[in-house]
């Protein structure tokens, strides 16, 4: 029995085979190291790592594909853009319905007294009011960090209006597109995002251990600080570690086959039929579906992401009476359906939403899911529930 | 006669090189000359008769470069 894989808010699963293939001829054919030397098969490795680059500019709306810089995952992205802002004595604003790999880095920062932030409390649905935003704007306010769409209830952020108060203030947008690429439409320029944070191995539907932090045409990259110093292939003879895009934010040898696959990814989304608005529609009428249903044939079952509202594709829950972690094993046990159960790596979205600490059951699905597996997860929710 | 054009970056070299391609000039990565550098990296050889046209869409593209060698003279 094949599985039915609803944890796509982790990773999606499975790839196109375009994916898997590139991957594969790149570990076994193009096997040189990218920038690093002039024969062919280090060149045939730069042009792959440089198409990639390119085709993810193009897809988030950037002219100059330096700009995008390659990272291990949307966690090593926000590290970089958060870590890379902070100054002494600067403020933050982030949300109730972020992930740690933005809480934390706030929080470290905090504590070695270089910053300090504020996070704006999201609504029971995982809503962001943006004159919330405006409301905390210090006058050392350095930067907005927001989760884009929420990986706990699938909530899509109000990112235009957003974008439009940061830029009227003269705040840095740091859009943690981790859940929202390749997902949700996204288009930097429009959005006023300065600095967006993706990861290549969920929407996008590349290989796990891929990702990047891109930045618009417009942010002045000197307002960033590198974390990472090494190895360019580029001005070698040099100390001084170059201070030029991607170089001052990429060394060390990057993840070419993982990068290989996330060509194939973001091509199979570039060129799927309707386009990402079509896969955003998708997935947003599987939550919808899911819901609808669910609360109609499951006893005691409770949602935290509303139907009505745009949805990612990622839906928590719980059924009264069984934990989160029982049902998420039972299902996978009993009928293959593999989901997520906790608190998601986000604690404060769970304490919003009233589930913290218990946390929830988290169905994700990814383009490749269909109504069917859907119903067949209600009929063995159901069957849970009359078991017990 | 052959001309190389030079980059602080190779990642430059490899966005240089797709630009001049698309634009009908015939444009190859090569490792840098000796003579010109002991650096690592590449650089994108043209030729010579297409080092106006090719400076010109370096600068529309703001591509930034260093020098445009002939090699000839190296």
């Amino acid at each position: 029995m094949n599985p039915i894989y609803f944890d796509n808010a982790a990773t999606s699963f499975p790839k196109p085979d375009a994916v898997y293939t590139s991957v594969y001829n790149c570990m076994q054919v193009g096997g040189g190291n990218p920038g690093r030397s002039g024969h062919k098969m280090s060149i045939a490795a730069g042009q792959l790592v440089f198409k990639t680059r390119k085709a993810l500019a193009e897809f988030f709306g950037v002219r100059n594909p330096m700009r995008v810089i390659f990272t291990l995952n949307a966690t090593e992205a926000l590290n970089l853009a958060i870590i890379g802002l902070a100054r002494k004595g600067t403020h933050f604003i982030t949300t109730s319905m972020e992930h740690n790999s933005t809480l934390r880095p706030l929080h470290e920062l905090q504590k070695k007294g270089l910053i300090n932030y504020t996070i704006v409390e999201a609504s029971a649905d995982g809503l962001i009011d943006p004159v919330k935003i405006l409301d905390s704007i210090q006058t050392n306010t350095r930067a907005v960090i927001i989760n884009h769409a929420s990986n706990v209830t699938g909530t899509i952020q109000p990112i235009l209006e957003i974008g439009k108060l940061c830029r009227k203030n003269n705040l840095i947008l740091i859009a943690d597109c981790a859940q929202s690429a390749g997902t949700v439409p996204i288009h930097i320029a429009e959005s006023n995002i300065d600095i967006l944070c993706l990861t290549g191995h969920k929407g996008l539907l590349g290989p796990r251990g891929t990702g990047a932090m891109i930045l618009s045409d417009e942010f002045d990259e000197q307002e960033l600080t590198p974390l990472k110093f090494g190895g360019t292939g580029s001005l070698s003879d040099r100390i001084d570690h170059p201070d030029f895009l991607p170089d001052k934010f990429e060394c060390g040898t990057l993840n070419v086959p993982g990068i290989a696959g996330l060509y194939e990814g973001v091509n199979f989304i570039s060129n799927f039929p309707g386009g990402i608005a079509v896969i955003s529609a998708t997935k947003n009428s599987f939550s919808r579906n899911f819901i609808t249903h669910a609360k109609n044939q499951i006893k005691g079952f409770t949602c935290y992401s509303d139907e009505n509202m745009r949805n990612s594709g990622v839906v928590s829950f719980n059924i009264e009476g069984i934990s989160a972690s029982e049902i998420t094993q039972w299902l996978s046990e009993n009928h293959n359906i593999m989901s997520r159960q906790g608190l998601h790596c986000a604690p404060v979205a769970h304490k919003t939403i009233g589930t913290f600490p218990q946390g929830t059951v988290r169905f994700s699905f990814g383009i490749f899911n269909t109504f069917s597996e859907i119903e067949q997860s209600i009929s063995a929710l159901s069957r849970l529930v009359n078991e017990k | 006669m052959k001309s190389v054009i030079l980059f602080d970056s190779t990642n430059l070299a490899l966005w240089a090189e797709e630009i001049l391609k698309e634009n009908d000039i015939t444009a190859k990565m090569i490792s840098v000359p000796r003579k010109i550098s002991s650096d690592c990296g590449y650089c994108v050889m043209i030729d010579s008769t297409q080092k106006q046209q090719a400076e010109k869409l370096l600068l529309k593209y703001n591509i930034d470069h260093n020098e445009i060698a002939d090699l000839e003279d190296i």
